[in-house]
């Protein structure tokens, strides 16, 4: 296994720093679109500035790359965060991020792969993203391909049965080009998910699956990092980061509060969320 | 008597298998589905899934939109039961997969209910961009087969676990979208679709000894439909028929029913196939149950124009 370089504070302090611009980005978009689902996706910002910004191979100029590694954002309802990151690394004109959830948008409520070029998989009907990632790291394994899968759970989700079909699956098959991240925010629409249908022990559960298991914190820039090169280094079984996180995170009175899973801020609530993330309050 | 066109698939799938595109999928059902020779030969190629059929849809979409020609097979019941998976992951990302449905209709038999697909082409129909192909016999099977390996977009293929009549000659030829005339006839149109069409044959054959025409029609592609078919039936003839291994609502008799009310046809129509669920028989005698056999087209026919005299 090859020693990796620690990330230098330099790199770290960059993507927290896109990480916040993403979520003010994200808040923006949602709050002009008058819907969305705001909770999910600023839980995962840190996770996606990570994922898109020092992680996937991705050509932008050139979204269908063979050799870019792919991401699936199974929790499709929380695609504004992706938008967002995609917009800023080149995949589209920002300015498309105002049409969000709009008549004839390439930006859809839920991603559409057919219609916004980068896209790798159409989600939202949840539990289904982990088998399509689990597709395309076979075709990849078949193909000896270097390119790796990512893709993205929401921990409400994993309550489905299909996650679980994916779940046994992908390590009797060896796909150690599979990283899956559950982003454990503990909110789903209603509830907390422990309230609901607690997942627990999440961890337990998918190591007696045979997964390569790793649990962070999920707003840890560091540790982020860390994991995500782990899992790149596993060989033999798919990697599960366990990403503990705060739905809400970063407007200090959306976090953990179900209330926010899917509404968008009115004008005012907009302006004291912005504010907050930029740090003038 | 022929095979089933889930042997004939079997035989054609291992063909095409040399197309390094090609993978084949199945859940726990390698020899239901007679998918067994080609993951003899293209082990690499073949994965069993085990009984998670959602799963399996899940990753023959990931495979297909990564350059993969993926067959997933199952009962027909099981993957076109998997509808939510099957239109998200599938229909609506227009991955090119084909999902291949053995089993379908009371034609299991001694089964029952629980593993007749009779909904199936009902639900499918509706999704943009999936095509159904049923076809009628082995010869059709292993054209359809060779044809959708270069076919670009989703594709059901609905086969028989019961054998059927060869109503095909050799060196047939298959042309995805068309619904080929196997008889001609001017009293009254009969439209088959897959096992129904060696019955709308049988009772053609029955209704002539009356001096009742009988224009018999396959519709081995269910979706795109050759609506030229049945408009020209109109034209031509006094009623039409459609028989079909399926419910009579939302299969071939609603597509035909659609298409007449909808365009400039005009032809008073009687709809053929199941009205209530399955049952355990051997498949001979529910066809006779269930009014889709040979013998029992013909009697409702001969009722339903002597309705219309």
């Amino acid at each position: 296994m090859d020693a990796k370089t620690p990330p230098t504070a330099d790199v770290l302090s960059r993507l927290t720093e896109i990480a916040r611009e993403l979520r003010i980005m994200d808040i923006e978009m949602i709050s002009e679109a008058g819907s969305g689902h705001p909770g999910g996706t600023l839980s995962a910002a840190d996770m996606v500035a990570a994922l898109f910004f020092h992680k996937l191979r991705l050509r932008p100029e050139e979204p269908d790359w063979p050799e870019r590694d792919r991401f699936v954002l199974s929790k499709g309802h929380c695609i504004p965060i992706v938008y967002a990151a995609m917009a800023k690394l080149g995949f589209f004109d920002p300015g498309l991020l105002k049409t969000l959830r709009k008549l004839g948008s390439p930006l859809q409520g839920h991603p559409d792969r057919t219609r916004l070029p980068g896209i790798e998989a159409s989600t939202g009907s949840l539990g289904q993203g982990l088998s399509v990632a689990i597709g395309m790291a076979l075709a990849g394994k078949l193909d000896r391909a270097s390119w790796r899968v990512y893709c993205m759970l929401g921990d409400g989700e994993v309550q489905a049965g299909q996650a679980w079909e994916a779940a046994m699956f992908a390590p009797r098959h060896g796909l150690d080009n599979l990283c899956a991240i559950l982003d454990h925010n503990q909110v789903q629409q209603t509830r907390k998910v422990a309230e609901i249908l607690d997942i627990g022990p999440i961890v337990d559960k998918w190591r007696a699956f045979n997964w390569n298991v790793l649990d962070i914190d999920g707003h840890d820039m560091r540790q982020i990092v860390d994991a995500l090169d782990e899992a790149e280094s596993a060989s033999g079984t798919p990697t599960l980061i366990v990403s503990r996180t705060v739905k809400g995170k970063g407007v200090s009175w959306m976090e953990l509060e179900p209330e926010w899973h899917g509404k968008a801020p009115d004008p005012e609530q907009t302006r004291r969320a912005l504010e907050e993330l930029r740090g003038e309050r | 008597m022929g095979a089933a066109t889930r042997d004939a698939f079997g035989e054609a799938i291992v063909r095409v298998g040399d197309d390094e595109r090609v993978v084949v999928l199945t859940g726990d059902l390698r020899d239901s589905t007679r998918t067994e020779k080609f993951a003899e030969k293209f082990p690499e190629r073949f994965i069993d899934v085990g009984i998670a059929e959602r799963n399996m849809l899940g990753i023959a979409s990931g495979l297909a939109l990564s350059g993969k020609i993926p067959w997933a097979a199952s009962f027909a019941c099981f993957v076109a039961g998997r509808f939510e998976t099957l239109r998200v992951s599938i229909a609506y990302q227009e991955a090119n997969v084909r999902i291949v449905g053995t089993h379908s209709g009371i034609g299991v038999g001694e089964d029952g209910y629980s593993q007749m697909a009779l909904e199936d082409i009902a639900g499918l129909r509706a999704l943009p961009n999936v095509s159904i192909v049923n076809p009628c016999d082995s010869v059709e099977t292993e054209r359809a087969v060779e044809y959708l390996v270069d076919h670009v977009g989703p594709v059901f293929l609905r086969l028989t676990r019961q054998k059927v009549d060869d109503v095909n000659p050799e060196g047939y030829r298959f042309e995805f979208g068309k619904a080929p005339q196997m008889r001609e006839g001017t009293d009254v149109g009969i439209f088959g679709t897959g096992a129904t069409v060696q019955e709308a044959m049988k009772a053609a054959d029955s209704l002539a000894e009356d001096g009742v025409s009988a224009r018999v029609i396959n519709v081995h592609t269910l979706k795109p439909f050759d609506e030229e078919a049945v408009l020209r039936a109109a034209a031509d003839c006094r009623a039409l028929v459609t028989v079909e291994d399926h419910s009579a609502i939302g299969g071939l008799g609603s597509t035909v029913a659609e298409v007449l009310a909808v365009g400039d046809g005009r032809a008073p129509l009687l709809i053929l196939g199941t009205r209530t669920f399955g049952e355990s028989g051997s498949a001979e005698e529910l066809y006779e149950k269930h009014g889709i056999s040979g013998p029992r087209v013909a009697e409702s026919t001969r009722q339903f124009l002597e309705k219309l005299s």
